[in-house]
């Protein structure tokens, strides 16, 4: 972005604070222009209107992200790569999260593939009120066969409508596969030194967005971008080569940094989202657990720092959670509240006889603990108690979980325990046991102390509840 | 099919498309074209016959217009009733266009972070093998900006009594699980672990309420049983941990050990007054807060008269999934504003890795919730999850990591010491991983 005060992109707007945009003010909206909460397309007058036309089009050039943003698949999965303005998240926030592609081969057996793609496909993990999921498939020639290649495309887009990678650096195999694929505008897979123009001739005839190939020359990566983009292909992916080993390992970290350092910085030509290659840590072990071990420490630091779509390999589970969690920790908008509002909330339909449950007010344990209850039909009460945002065992340790603050925050709630419940229990989690002889002073309730880890409630609601007289 | 085929016998085919402009140009020597496809060329033709013949006429077209003869008009003269047809040559690139990528160094990080050693050989007093000195940086970790001075280290958890632990943490400690000094020997030794950490948390009036002075022998044991340098933490219980840091940093005189920790939940005072009396380092560990480890900072060093080169923060750690981004984003702004200048931030970092084992997909059997894909089996997944946790730490500034298990050290080790320049591999060519057999 060119500008960075609400002041600057308040000159372009109408100032009639008509509201449409569903703003008071049209300051108001252009706050929000500035932190990129909305786009200038939310003001209609704007966008509709002639008069406005030059200032819409000024306004855009000046919103428009450092990084361009790269659209690769159609339709409801179609994903966005790309589109940072910051090089640290606290700044701003990061957009677009790190797409992950997993390869499939066109040697491989066709109900093999079939099986891999649903697998990928299937994925998912349930997290704070949602799924983590993945979201591509790369199609690897290594038959360098255009007519397998192509087979393997079509058994792929008949399986998925996951966006697609095609891989090849052999201008005739990717053409097999964009001659079946391409109104499903998947990434072409590469361009290098060599073969260049005749890749940079195929996404230009069938306009789909294609990734420059060059392994640790970024010179050779920029002049290639450059010559694309300057050329009318707007949409290019840069891979600067993922050395997975030794000092080639730190090159290519350190290619990364300098990309993108250069690109926030205002270097148009090389301002393109970045493509990480974890899978060739599968060039340089040999057994599944140590390659999937080291293609996910690989696939972490390049989430972290500026991976913008990335190959990946291993289909372990023990790969993929943490790939999906670290993505989604890197890519959360920091400005996003860390608390929820302290007070006691119904999980179900709790009744008299239901437990009351106590927990930390931060967001995460808060809603780790509801989805674990609601989940699995428990009714219950749940206390979110005021612990600054600290989880159950930090507000413990560090004194913002305390027996005065649980009588408080029922207190303050209204929670009327005599009149909402026959037990007059307090379950506590079990990372505050420690808490149990104050609470029990404090609030004259009978305390238990629930399992650990909130997963367990289940089974400990088996075993405890009702309480026995 | 690839024919070769000789500059000289261009003429010959131009003259189909009327190239006179060609009659009169020299070119010396005898290029060859590397054609695929056969002969018959006549554009228009060529484009029926597909892409193949279609790539010649372009190729011979080309070399056209690089003598400076009007191809394209001629093209779609020649094409007739076909001039929109998106024969790729009209526009194929002819060059690259040349490129040097430039990058500025980051001239705001102009404050180095403080070194701070701990350990002492005979030399200094103390009867520690090594020392190992953390901090020192002027820029974010393994950056181009400026080189590490110090790699990344570990230090290995040992409690004074057997504590819950995940199942495939356990099966590494079971047989030492009840001697903290076998339990230290067996992490420098078997799991080359740089440091030992003594946890003291029997002594927790809620546990054991093991008395400080009995508490201060297990350092006395862990000291005579290792050569490294060691940290020494408390229980957690803010009321018992100063006097129980007392003792040990008494008991471990001469041997600068860091002292965990001071906060601002308890009386930070006596602890880093036990830190300057005998020669130790402090830990100053607050909640995901910047404000208030800058508070806890200034009032160690002014309030409390702790060198510099005694700090050590630890912003805290929250496991992947449980925080992580907080814990991330806290300590990146810890170590940018050290760089940038603030003195009250300037210290090495501190990471609490083992918390990764409090996420549950470090340690359940399985997902409580059946809508989740299969979770695999548990005893790949939790080591990964404190390896990531750890490695996500490292990448925002932080220097050492307090870890469990024996194969989340190593491979936080081998990806730390990769990123920092240490570590030689082969070569891996990786210019053709497409065809890769993986
Ligand atoms: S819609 Fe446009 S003109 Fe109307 S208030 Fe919003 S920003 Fe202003």
């Amino acid at each position: 972005m060119k500008i960075n005060s609400p002041l600057e992109a308040y000159k372009f707007l109408p100032g009639t604070n008509c509201g449409e945009c569903g703003e008071t003010s049209c300051m108001a909206f252009a706050s929000h222009l500035i932190d990129r909460s909305l786009k200038a397309t939310d003001c209609t007058p704007l966008v509709s209107e002639e008069k406005y036309k030059k200032k819409y089009d000024e306004l855009e050039a000046l919103l428009a992200p450092e990084i361009r943003e790269v659209v690769i698949g159609v339709g409801e999965k179609a994903v966005s790569i790309g589109g940072d303005d910051v090089l640290h998240r606290h700044k701003l926030t990061f957009f677009n999260k790190t797409a992950f592609a997993y390869d499939v081969w066109d040697t491989m057996d066709e109900k093999d593939l079939v099986e891999r793609v649903n697998k990928i496909q299937d994925f998912k993990k349930f997290y704070v009120g949602d799924f983590l999921t993945l979201d591509m498939i790369a199609v690897r020639s290594v038959s360098d066969d255009p007519a397998k290649f192509a087979a393997a495309v079509k058994k792929v887009m008949e399986t998925t409508e996951f966006p697609m990678v095609l891989c090849s650096f052999n201008p005739e195999v990717l053409k097999a596969g964009l001659e079946v694929a391409a109104e499903k505008r998947p990434l072409l897979y590469a361009a290098n030194k060599d073969n260049w123009q005749d890749v940079a001739a195929l996404a230009q005839e069938y306009n789909v967005p294609v990734t420059v190939f060059a392994p640790n020359d970024l010179d050779m990566l920029k002049s290639l971008a450059k010559t694309f983009s300057e050329n009318g292909i707007e949409d290019v992916v840069l891979d600067p080569g993922t050395f997975p080993t030794g000092k080639g390992l730190r090159t290519t970290f350190q290619n990364f940094l300098k990309i993108r350092r250069a690109g926030i910085n205002g270097d148009r030509d090389i301002a393109f989202p970045i493509m990480a290659v974890p899978l060739t840590a599968w060039m340089a072990h040999d057994d599944d657990v140590s390659a999937s071990y080291w293609e996910t420490v690989v696939a972490s630091v390049f989430t972290i720092k500026y991976g913008d779509i990335m190959i990946l390999h291993s289909i372990e589970p023990y790969a993929q959670l943490p790939q999906v969690h670290i993505r989604d920790t890197i890519y959360t908008d920091p400005r996003k509240p860390v608390t929820v509002d302290p007070g006691v909330y119904e999980v179900g339909s709790p009744t008299a006889d239901s437990p009351l449950l106590v927990t930390a007010n931060f967001a995460l344990t808060y809603y780790t603990v509801e989805s674990d209850l609601s989940s699995n039909g428990i009714d219950c009460y749940l206390t979110a108690i005021d612990t600054d945002g600290i989880g159950v065992e930090a507000a413990v340790a560090g004194g913002q979980l305390t027996a005065a603050k649980i009588k408080k925050g029922l207190e303050d709630a209204g929670f009327d325990m005599k009149e909402k419940l026959n037990n007059n229990v307090i379950v506590l989690p079990g990372l505050g046991a420690r808490l149990q002889g104050d609470v029990e002073d404090e609030t004259g309730a009978a305390v238990m102390i629930g399992p650990t880890d909130s997963g367990r409630l289940p089974g400990w609601m088996e075993q405890n509840w009702p309480p026995k007289k | 099919m690839s024919n070769k085929m000789k500059l000289s016998g261009l003429t010959d085919i131009l003259k189909d498309l009327d190239v006179e402009s060609l009659e009169g140009v020299t070119i010396e020597g005898d290029i060859e074209l590397d054609i695929s496809g056969g002969g018959g060329l006549n554009p228009a033709m060529a484009y029926a016959l597909g892409h193949e013949a279609a790539q010649i006429s372009l190729h011979v077209a080309n070399i056209a217009r690089m003598l400076g003869y009007p191809v394209d008009q001629l093209f779609a003269a020649s094409m007739g009733g076909l001039p929109q047809v998106p024969v790729a040559g009209q526009s194929r690139i002819q060059e690259l266009i040349p490129a040097k990528l430039d990058v500025a160094k980051m001239s705001e990080w102009a404050t180095p972070i403080q070194e701070v050693t701990l350990g002492a050989t005979s030399a200094d007093g103390g009867s520690r093998k090594n020392t190992i000195t953390l901090g020192g940086e002027n820029a974010l970790p393994y950056y181009f900006d400026a080189e590490m001075p110090h790699r990344n280290y570990v230090t290995m958890d040992v409690f004074d009594m057997p504590i819950g632990m995940a199942k495939s943490v356990k099966g590494n400690y079971e047989d030492v699980i009840n001697d903290p000094a076998e339990w230290a020997k067996k992490v420098v030794r078997d799991f080359n672990a740089d440091m030992v950490t003594i946890h003291l948390i029997s002594t927790d009036p809620l546990i054991n309420d093991t008395p400080a002075r009995e508490a201060a022998k297990v350092v006395e044991d862990v000291l005579q049983a290792v050569d490294v340098p060691i940290v020494i933490g408390g229980s957690g219980n803010p009321k018992k941990d100063p006097e129980v840091l007392e003792k040990a940093a008494e008991a471990a005189e001469g041997e600068r050990v860091l002292l965990a920790s001071a906060s601002l939940n308890l009386d930070y005072e006596r602890v880093a007054k036990a830190a300057t009396d005998h020669g130790h380092a402090v830990l100053s560990w607050t909640q995901l807060e910047i404000n208030a480890q800058k508070e806890l900072n200034r009032k160690l060093m002014k309030q409390c008269g702790v060198p510099r080169d005694s700090i050590v923060m630890d912003p805290t750690t929250a496991a992947l999934g449980y925080g992580l981004d907080y814990a991330y984003t806290n300590m990146e702004r810890i170590r940018l504003a050290g760089l940038m200048g603030d003195e009250e931030l300037t210290f090495p970092m501190s990471s609490g890795t083992t918390n990764a084992w409090g996420a549950r997909e470090s340690w359940m059997k399985e997902s409580p919730l059946n809508q989740d894909s299969d979770w695999g089996p548990r005893e790949y997944r939790g080591p990964i999850w404190e390896i990531v946790t750890g490695l996500t730490l490292s990448l925002a500034g932080n220097d050492m990591f307090m870890m469990m298990h024996p194969t989340s050290v190593q491979v936080l080790k081998e990806i730390t010491q990769t990123l920092y320049g240490s570590i030689e591999a082969d070569e891996i060519d990786i210019t053709n991983w497409v065809g890769a057999e993986v």
